[in-house]
């Protein structure tokens, strides 16, 4: 399994993105925002941090960078891609999934152990928990209030694309408690919360994440 | 070249936590009687003659403003 991780300029979680896709025994393919080819990986992650100093709207620049045109492409084949944070975030700027991330409503940046709930196990990204299994993954946003106007609320809400939900206390001022969606197809996942920084107690609250990028092993092997 | 003003407002359904803030503000600094304040962005561009309105339409809906969270205008001025 080859899973491309690009690097924006302002990138932060590249290199845990990395370590959380070789703990899956994946091997992880370092990916340039200028780069026109995604080396022939099996699967994408947009990592979070900073991309393009989050001028203008977080996600806004890096949707336009060559990368993420070939990212684009490939999504609408079929493609796994997850999107994390400011992935999350790219991914939405770049309609890949509907909705929009604004300030959180607090205007305080969020950093936290967050529980989630799995609303949806059946995506390329998380056949690998029960379905309303919950997860502890740390949360790291000024800019997670997930935001959709009430006609694309329903369509996600009806159809089970609310991936993840926050459990207790809204974090952030997201509608309906949204963390995470995915697309109607099911293969392009995108959260506020970083899964690549829980997988392995030593370095992170738990491993509940690693399930994500094993979720992906399973989804690779059988395509 | 001509001067284009776009500005970029969060739409009236989305919550404006900034402008909020600085509604808030407002009444503890001494300034009494303002009731609601939205933020939101204004940007100034030089632009070459031959650019068209559709084209500045384009600018703005595609990049300047999200349209799922964000109304814009935009105008010619005077330089």
């Amino acid at each position: 399994m080859r899973v491309g991780v690009i690097t924006f300029p302002g990138s932060l979680d590249d290199v845990d993105a990395q370590r959380a896709v070789r703990y899956a025994d994946g091997e992880a393919v370092p990916l340039w925002h200028g780069d026109h080819d995604l080396k022939g990986v099996d699967a994408v992650v947009v990592p979070g941090g900073f991309s393009y100093g989050d001028y203008l709207r977080c996600g806004a620049i890096a949707r336009f960078a060559p990368v993420m045109q070939e990212v684009i492409e490939a999504a609408n084949k079929g493609m796994p891609v997850l999107g994390i944070c400011n992935g999350f975030q790219i991914l939405a700027e770049a309609h890949l999934l509907p909705g929009a991330l604004t300030r959180n409503h607090k205007l305080h940046f969020v950093c936290r152990d967050q529980w989630l709930a799995v609303e949806n196990n059946t995506t390329a990204w998380t056949t690998r928990y029960d379905r309303n299994a919950e997860i502890l993954v740390p949360l790291k946003s000024g800019e997670g209030g997930y935001q959709a106007d009430e006609d694309t609320l329903k369509e996600l809400e009806d159809n089970g694309r609310v991936v993840f939900r926050y459990v207790g206390d809204n974090p952030n001022g997201s509608r309906n408690n949204i963390a995470g969606i995915t697309n109607a197809r099911g293969n392009v996942v995108g959260l506020m919360p970083h899964p690549e920084h829980a997988i392995d107690a030593l370095t992170g609250p738990t491993d509940d994440g690693l399930g994500m990028f094993l979720s992906l092993l399973d989804t690779v092997v059988k395509a | 070249m001509a001067r284009v003003v776009v500005d970029v407002m969060p739409k009236p359904e989305i919550l404006d936590p900034q402008g909020q803030a600085v509604a808030n503000a407002l009444p503890r600094l001494g300034f009494d009687g303002v009731t609601a304040v939205r933020q939101g962005k204004h940007f100034e561009l030089e632009v070459a003659d031959d650019v068209d309105d559709a084209t500045l339409a384009k600018i703005a809906e595609t990049f300047l403003a999200n349209p799922v969270i964000e109304d814009w205008t935009v105008r010619r001025v005077e330089a």
